[in-house]
């Protein structure tokens, strides 16, 4: 297969960035997006010219790591997938594909598609961990849980803090993530004891990264790669506004 | 007080007061639209209503100042999350953006609020204030009190200002339809369980806001009420 490439290049992060056609040659449709950009890749090189620069991992959708906007669409649109998990064989031969990094202003651009998503870690260092003792691990069934309870927090949890909630909304907020981080431990008892301090510094923390608020569109939950589901925010909301009321500070 | 303060401080807080003030100016779009509804009873029964309004001043004042804080908490909340969600999204866009499932009235919120902000101007100088048609306000009835009635059914036999009042209603209704949405999500209420039928209460809102609005309007212009 054969594609014409629009990649966005940018030498660093004070730069001011373009975009640069490509054609890619010899691309096999069983590739995966990231497999179709290291060839394009090696045939810059052979050429004498810089790598495309981007983010990528574990390859098989559990990281987090890949993060490629495709045709406007972060992940490239293909239902619960990571752009990793993407193959070529969804695109038409010869297809125009645009190719562009995170845009948010949270997430800096550091090299052509590479963004700096360490906001993110910044947030789970406000809120989104558990204060526990540690010791011997208590036997699995200790702690009896409800199925909806552990599915719930499950499928929060299930966020791998890619950002493509950020990169898809219209206000770069990152409702989605902070939601699913807040649903994940307050869901379990052992979330309980910081539920709402938890809730209150995600939000405070959210806000001094410089994500912007929820308007509900939807777009998050419509390109998340793990289908995190709007409940989330709806839930952070709550615990957010209950624990205001109940005088809790960041 | 020092809880309600914290609210005006992060974004969640910010659109917690869109949803509590959004709340209760879709219960005053309601209520006013049901007490309109007595146009189609007859003259005597909606200027009745409208003197019966007007008759204890400290409960007209009061309810129109309420009114008047909701609708600026409502604004100036709107500009400042508006502002940083700009912001928030940097210089840089997207080469083609996608909309990724969004709904139209999700995102012209602002644009549509604008619009009936424009409108609720418009409304208040024609039938409130009544400069915009003096002679349309002036209208008595037979007890001597001010001709509601009249004044309406004068006023939406203008062509052009029934067609800026239903124009109007279509931008209300993407508002109020995303914005009841929205306000349970915002509140925290909405989970998977109630969101199909919030979604479903949503448009039947809106679908009886905007009929029962626009019934006033164009049944004057075609003649059904005179």
């Amino acid at each position: 297969m054969k594609f014409t490439l629009k990649i966005w290049r940018q030498s660093g992060p004070e730069k001011s960035g373009h975009f640069e056609t490509y054609e890619a040659h010899d691309i096999q449709a069983e590739m995966s997006f990231l497999e179709m950009l290291d060839v394009l890749n090696e045939q810059i090189t052979i050429s004498g010219g810089q790598p495309v620069n981007f983010d990528s991992d574990c390859r098989e959708g559990i990281c987090g790591m890949c993060s490629l906007v495709v045709n406007g669409i972060p992940h490239g649109g293909q239902k619960g997938t990571t752009v990793c998990q993407l193959h070529m064989r969804s695109f038409a031969d010869g297809q125009t594909i645009t190719i562009e990094p995170w845009r948010a202003k949270a997430f800096p651009v550091l090299k052509d598609l590479v963004v700096d998503r360490s906001a993110f870690d910044r947030i789970i260092q406000s809120g989104g961990y558990i204060s526990v003792n540690t010791g011997g691990a208590p036997d699995a069934n200790a702690l009896p849980i409800s199925k909806d309870q552990a599915e719930m927090a499950f499928d929060a949890a299930a966020c791998i803090g890619c950002g493509a909630c950020v990169a898809a909304c219209k206000n770069s907020s990152a409702m989605l993530f902070a939601g699913a981080k807040v649903t994940h431990l307050n869901t379990l008892p052992q979330g309980h004891p910081e539920k709402y301090s938890r809730a209150v510094s995600i939000v405070v923390s959210m806000d001094k990264e410089g994500f912007g608020a929820c308007t509900v569109t939807g777009a998050c939950a419509a390109v998340c790669p793990k289908e995190i589901p709007l409940d989330v925010i709806s839930k952070l909301n709550r615990d957010y506004a209950v624990g205001i009321l109940k005088g809790v500070s960041a | 007080m020092k809880a309600l303060a914290a609210f005006f401080r992060t974004s969640v807080g910010k659109k917690l007061v869109m949803a509590v003030t959004g709340l209760l100016l879709y219960g005053f779009v309601v209520v006013h639209l049901i007490g309109n509804m007595q146009i189609f009873i007859g003259r005597e029964t909606l200027n009745g209503y409208a003197h019966f309004l007007k008759s204890e001043p400290f409960i007209l004042w009061g309810a129109r100042l309420g009114l008047l804080t909701i609708v600026c908490l409502h604004i100036v909340t709107a500009i400042s999350l508006s502002a940083s969600n700009r912001r928030a999204r940097g210089a840089t866009s997207y080469d083609n953006p996608s909309h990724n499932g969004s709904t139209l009235a999700s995102r012209i919120m602002l644009a549509s609020g604008l619009v009936i902000l424009f409108f609720i101007v418009f409304h208040l100088l024609h039938l409130t204030v009544g400069v915009i048609f003096p002679d349309h306000s002036a209208l008595k009835d037979d007890k001597g009190h001010h001709d509601v009635y009249g004044m309406v059914v004068k006023g939406f036999q203008i062509w052009w200002v029934v067609g800026l009042y239903v124009v109007s209603m279509v931008l209300l209704g993407f508002h109020l339809s995303h914005g009841l949405q929205a306000l349970f999500q915002s509140l925290g209420l909405k989970n998977s369980k109630y969101s199909s039928l919030i979604d479903k209460l949503a448009l039947v809102g809106w679908v009886a806001i905007f009929a029962g609005n626009c019934a006033i309007p164009v049944s004057i212009l075609l003649g059904l009420v005179k």
